[in-house]
């Protein structure tokens, strides 16, 4: 009976320890990587000008397409802007670029003032179709292959080492 | 005649079962999911711009006729069980709803025996 006892702390004192180093040592960067190989959702966007819609059918046609989430009012998008600028001069990409929650004019004068990366531009008002993409902040940017798999998922700013991993998948 | 009550009956019925589909509570459903961007809050308790964001799209998915546990499982589709204040039993988490069983068992096995043995 004394050894079922000891046995039996031994395993709760293992457990607990277990518990601690496994809580302690994890990432606890939140991240939406779980989307990565996974299909790209359906969804029906409008264009920035108002004029047409954009679907899943008009990313199929590019080889890869990375999908940015922006704003004027979002301080770390002016901080990737120049990787998407640099981005937008490869041509393997497409790049679909979508106001998040911002107003029309800002939008405009960012765009001018920085320069338009975007081949594709278009706007969620509201932020619902950021949902579909699991985004919960911006700027968040999702790299999709021809055969419309999410291969990359970028939360924050694109950084120099993003775009040289996206020169490497792509080329 | 019979044609009317016939009628009358069908849309009574048809607006029966509609408003039984349309039982879900979105309250519920924001106090069920977590403000990713907040500290320990729920949807239903943060007045942020992601929680603004969640609750819309819950009302979309309510219209769509979405039950509870549909709406549960897209948003853990998009963000990960993390999402969901209870998460859903899957082989990831499956020790996390086993565990306590086997410990009552267990348990109980050990004080029966413990109590048999001091008889």
């Amino acid at each position: 009976m004394q050894k079922i006892i000891k046995i039996v702390i031994l395993f709760i004192f293992i457990f607990v320890i277990g518990i601690f180093y496994i809580s302690l040592t994890r990432d606890t960067n939140y991240n939406t990587s779980s989307l990565i190989n996974k299909e790209t959702p359906e969804f029906k966007i409008i264009s920035f000008d108002d004029l047409n819609y954009y679907t899943k059918d008009d990313i199929k046609k590019n080889n890869y397409t990375l999908i940015n989430f922006w704003a004027s009012w979002c301080a770390p998008c002016k901080v990737e802007h120049p990787i998407l600028m640099k981005l937008s001069q490869t041509k393997n990409l497409v790049i679909l670029g979508i106001n998040f929650k911002d107003k029309e004019p800002q939008a405009k004068i960012f765009l001018s003032e920085l320069g338009n990366p975007y081949d594709l531009l278009a706007k969620d008002k509201n932020g619902k179709h950021s949902v579909k993409f699991g985004i919960y902040g911006i700027p968040e940017s999702i790299l999709i292959n021809k055969e419309l798999m999410i291969i990359q998922k970028f939360v924050g700013p694109l950084s120099v080492d993003d775009y040289n991993n996206i020169i490497k998948i792509i080329e | 005649m019979k044609l009317n009550l016939f009628l009358l009956l069908f849309i009574f019925f048809s607006k029966f079962s509609f408003a039984a589909e349309k039982n879900v509570d979105p309250n519920l459903i924001h106090k069920n999911l977590r403000c990713l961007v907040c500290q320990g809050q729920s949807i239903s308790d943060s007045n942020s711009d992601f929680a603004q964001t969640i609750k819309l799209v819950v009302k979309d998915l309510i219209d769509e006729g979405k039950t509870e546990d549909e709406i549960y499982e897209f948003m853990s589709e998009k963000y990960g069980d993390w999402i969901v204040f209870k998460p859903q039993f899957n082989t990831q988490n499956s020790l996390l709803w086993i565990l306590p069983y086997i410990a009552l068992i267990f348990g109980g096995f050990f004080i029966f025996s413990f109590l048999k043995k001091r008889q």
